[in-house]
């Protein structure tokens, strides 16, 4: 699939050179925000993350800093609500505050984790593409004894900045992904917000 | 690359023709051309549930122990030459399949590989190919398929082998029963590739073990997570995710995902 891969990319490229050749003349379009300031913010993330996974830091210590990353660079109100899904409609303002907050150390810990299998390797951005409302960043990882792996990122400036708001590793999405979970978890506790709140603080 | 079924097992076409009528019934449900797809078809979550479980126990209680006991005896290195020796033996399956697809430019990778990893990888026990920057272009018989335009159709849980469709089902059964290496090698030696392919996997349960621990167990419901984690990265090996399409959701338009 590799060289499947590889073609794929080198016609995204080709296609992205003619698109940018084509439009390069005309009035810029009411796009708010730019593929080069979305990929100006992964570039950003990525230089981050790659400085926190080999800077040899205990876990602790790097899972707080993913945190920081995550609270700096990413839409995280947005994330949250989406993840919580429609129940995110009956919360009170308290609870929905209170929820992102508890998501944002739950998500960091959780990803924080599966980051430190990253040390030593590294992430390069390669390309930054306006996909529907948004922009696709598309970056490679490259770990120690592994194929590279495909990461993308999506960016929006919807929130007043640019900031990314989901991460597709290898077409496996992150919101999706956290939606189902939280969904379920929410679930098993009967539907209550509160108990939810508990639990990923605990966890 | 050794010359094609020189000793064709004489049960061969009694095994031809149940997997033959499980191709072709795959075969008629499908449309033909390659299709996205999308969504999650689950009809028989009340028994792929039951299976996971299954799955689930068998994993706690033999799988997991089994292979932490060879990650700790098995070394490093020994265990990532068992891991290049099995993807090795999948080579000529790789290459046969790459010709069913009509990507003769993949079957030449796949057969180079297959050359330089036996001559200079001594038999297969190391990888120079990747070294050298040759790509790996890994296929099976459910890419195949759906090369073909047959649909992924409904997800199943498959007990021991674990998530799967039944496009992929299919897959499975055709590779395992017409892997060339069976038509190659004589039976002692296709058990013992069995064999070696049994420790590689062993070997990989090791390796990711704390990925997968934490998918199946610590996940709030493992069905639903292992079933989105098998869908969404299968459908984007096969390129069977248009950009920006799929389930994608933008949380801006709309916010809580309905």
């Amino acid at each position: 699939m590799e060289s499947d891969r590889n073609r794929r990319d080198v016609l995204g490229l080709a296609l992205a050179g003619i698109v940018v050749a084509g439009t390069a003349g005309l009035p810029r379009p009411a796009l708010a925000l730019s593929t080069d300031e979305a990929r100006g913010l992964i570039d950003k993330v990525v230089g981050d993350v790659n400085s926190v996974i080999n800077s040899g830091a205990s876990e602790g210590r790097m899972l707080s800093q993913f945190e920081q990353i995550f609270v700096s660079y990413s839409d995280v109100p947005v994330i949250a609500r989406s993840v919580l899904g429609p129940a995110a409609r009956q919360a009170s303002p308290a609870q929905l505050r209170a929820f992102t907050k508890a998501y944002q150390g739950y998500l960091s810990r959780k990803y924080g984790r599966r980051f430190r299998e990253f040390i030593g390797g590294r992430i390069e951005v390669k390309d930054a593409r306006p996909v529907k409302s948004y922009t696709e960043v598309i970056s490679t990882a490259y770990l120690q004894g592994e194929a590279p792996f495909d990461v993308r990122w999506h960016v929006s400036d919807k929130s007043g900045r640019a900031l990314f708001f989901n991460i597709i590793i290898e077409g496996v999405n992150l919101l999706a992904t956290e939606r189902t979970e939280i969904g379920s978890l929410l679930d098993s506790k009967g539907g209550n917000i509160d108990a939810l709140i508990q639990t990923l603080n605990a966890t | 690359m050794p010359t094609e079924t020189r000793q064709i097992p004489r049960a061969l076409p009694r095994r031809l023709a149940p997997a033959l009528a499980l191709v072709l019934g795959v075969g008629l449900l499908s449309a033909c051309g390659p299709k996205p797809e999308s969504g999650i078809y689950d009809p028989l979550e009340t028994t792929n549930r039951a299976i996971h479980d299954f799955n689930k126990t068998l994993d706690r209680s033999a799988v997991r122990p089994t292979a932490n006991a060879y990650g700790t005896v098995v070394p490093g290195p020994l265990r990532q030459g068992i891991q290049n020796f099995a993807l090795n033996l999948g080579q000529p399956s790789n290459v046969a399949n790459n010709i069913l697809q009509a990507r003769l430019d993949d079957a030449l990778i796949n057969t180079v590989r297959l050359a330089v990893n036996s001559t200079i990888g001594i038999g297969g026990l190391f990888d120079p190919a990747t070294a050298f920057g040759i790509p790996d272009p890994r296929t099976d018989f459910g890419e195949t398929l759906a090369v073909w335009g047959v649909r992924e159709g409904p997800f199943i849980e498959l007990p021991f082998a674990g998530p799967s469709t039944l496009r992929d089902t299919a897959g499975i059964v055709v590779d395992v029963v017409y892997d060339p290496l069976r038509f190659i090698l004589p039976t002692a030696e296709a058990n013992a590739a069995t064999g070696i392919q049994v420790a590689a996997g062993l070997g990989r349960r090791y390796r990711f073990s704390k990925t997968i621990d934490s998918l199946l167990y610590e996940s709030a419901d493992s069905y639903a997570q292992a079933r989105l984690l098998y869908l969404d990265s299968r459908r984007f090996e096969l390129g069977q995710r248009t950009e920006g399409e799929g389930d994608f959701v933008d949380p801006y338009e709309d916010p809580y995902g309905e």
